[in-house]
């Protein structure tokens, strides 16, 4: 059953267009990763699907509505959640605070601050330390609970290892081990093809605002996604579609 | 002993400027909006209050019980059409506006109420004139009152934003706004709610201001200085620092005035002075910086 429909998406940062009409489904239970080089648009567009960034063109449907005007918080109520690319955490705020804050979003399920606690462990000893104070593995392991706090029903994760040490990267895909256990479907931005297709179901390779290529990863190569990666095959599927 | 006399009353001085600020610093804090309309607004609810004491036979405390939830709907209002919109084209924008409401309220007050001052003094007798003394320290019920007023509405506050789920909405919110929406927190709503909060404040320090002092229908922009002062002393944003800002303004002016008639008030805005150059300086902005034209910087 598609959960999350993206019809002819289009988004801008000023006179740049980011995201060039992009089609885009995901199944529940299903776990999908963007991948593309720096600008192709990936985080611009999971903004846009969890509408911190406007769309200035196409819709996006979740659980066959149309949620394209909602603003983000009304999304989050739903069941989207987005992990942002730099964790962007309330830093003054203690972690339990980071936790107990999106609660606001109102969906009971599965996760809650117990629950949370157990699957990140590492965030026991931390609890009431400011979030701003923490390393760059525990501060990701806050922002992916804060998600978990909504219920989602769809998590999306934007470059989780971005700026995080190797060791760390392995903690934070641990705890994703533990949140993917769950079942809940996602898409992951990630730049580490390694992980990706450890992880992901299936990939969408974006260049310059299209998709230039999409396949199940038990049936694409690390080569293959490096081409599209880097724009040296233009021939795979029609542009802007997965 | 009279110079300690005259700290403390200065201190006492301090919470009727924290009570008074703690809205503007709120406001600051949560939606980085300087609301200049701070003053008029109190000036605003003193003159409901002294309406209902004066016609109605309202005790002025039992006017609190109107003032407070009508400023707090008149905070939500404000937010919903004024600020927020405004707060959409620009950081200055704001500022234009509310100081247009403020020319708009002080005018309005002055064509329904006259030049006349007013005091809800008389309303209180013994509290508003009344005090005691220990050894050589004299202490006026009022001022004792008004500082009592502000700490506990100071500490209401905190408590509020530390261990309630409106606090940490309010805190993720002044942190980040869109972050916030993120996990499910209705930012604009929110930014009412803390505006609702924060005229509810100016509510309770409009009273007490026309207790302590008479009020005109000008006599918001003077009350604005005098919080503007105690938030920038104690550090925008912060709520105990308001408090700290509050007591020393209040100290200074108290001393200043022991010196010279006139020093009440130089007093103040020297401090004011020396605080923020230290701060620019602390935080490596050259002082000169303040005197190029804009452009240059």
């Amino acid at each position: 059953m598609t959960l999350l429909e993206v019809h002819a998406l289009k988004a801008r940062h000023g006179l740049l267009t980011a995201v060039r009409g992009i089609d885009l489904s995901l199944d529940d239970g299903e776990k999908l990763a963007l991948v593309g080089a720096n600008g192709a648009g990936k985080t611009t567009l999971l903004r846009t699907i969890a509408g911190i960034h406007p769309a200035h063109g196409g819709r996006v449907m979740f659980d066959g509505a149309d949620v394209t005007a909602l603003p983000a918080h009304r999304r989050s109520a739903l069941g989207i959640a987005l992990v942002p690319e730099g964790r962007k955490l309330f830093a003054t705020m203690s972690v339990a605070d980071n936790l107990r804050v999106a609660t606001s979003a109102g969906r009971r399920g599965r996760w809650t601050f117990d629950s949370i606690v157990e699957a990140l462990p590492q965030l026991k000893p931390k609890l009431k330390a400011p979030a701003g104070s923490l390393s760059g593995g525990q501060q990701q392991a806050v922002a992916i609970g804060r998600a978990l706090m909504t219920n989602p029903r769809v998590l999306l994760l934007d470059e989780l290892s971005l700026g995080l040490s190797p060791l760390a990267v392995q903690g934070v895909y641990d705890s994703l081990a533990t949140v993917a256990k769950a079942g809940t479907p996602l898409i992951l931005v990630e730049q580490d093809l390694q992980r990706t297709f450890h992880v992901a179901d299936r990939i969408v390779c974006m260049l310059e605002g299209q998709v230039v290529a999409s396949g199940r990863t038990s049936e694409m190569t690390r080569d293959e996604v490096m081409d599209h990666y880097f724009g040296h095959r233009t021939n795979s599927p029609p542009q802007g579609t997965a | 002993m009279n110079f300690l006399n005259q700290v403390l009353q200065g201190v006492l001085l301090g919470g009727y400027y924290a009570l008074l600020a703690c809205g503007l610093s709120f406001m600051f804090g949560v939606m980085r909006i300087i609301n200049l309309a701070h003053g008029s607004l109190a000036v605003v609810a003193a003159y409901g209050v002294f309406y209902l004491a004066d016609r109605h036979e309202w005790h002025p405390f039992a006017g609190l019980v109107i003032a407070v939830p009508v400023m707090a709907a008149v905070g939500w209002l404000l937010q919903r059409s004024l600020l927020e919109r405004s707060a959409r084209a620009g950081e200055l924008v704001p500022i234009l506006a509310t100081f247009g409401l403020a020319v708009v309220i002080d005018n309005t007050l002055f064509a329904n109420f006259g030049a006349d001052t007013r005091s809800l003094a008389p309303f209180l007798e013994e509290l508003a004139y009344g005090g005691f003394n220990i050894g050589p320290l004299t202490l006026g019920h009022l001022p004792l009152l008004t500082f009592g007023v502000a700490v506990v509405l100071l500490g209401g506050l905190h408590v509020m934003l530390k261990h309630t789920p409106l606090g940490r909405r309010i805190r993720a919110v002044a942190d980040d706004p869109s972050t916030a929406q993120l996990v499910g927190v209705d930012a604009m709503a929110v930014n009412a709610a803390a505006a609702a909060i924060a005229m509810a404040t100016v509510g309770v320090a409009g009273v007490f201001l026309a207790i302590r002092a008479t009020v005109d229908p000008y006599a918001g922009a003077p009350q604005l200085i005098f919080a503007f002062e105690a938030v920038m002393i104690g550090g925008a944003g912060s709520l105990w620092g308001t408090l700290a800002g509050g007591i020393a303004l209040g100290v200074a002016q108290s001393l200043g005035a022991s010196v010279h008639t006139q020093g009440f008030l130089i007093a103040g805005h020297v401090l004011f002075l020396v605080v923020l150059l230290t701060r620019m300086l602390l935080a490596g902005r050259p002082i000169m910086s303040l005197f190029k034209p804009a452009v240059a910087r």
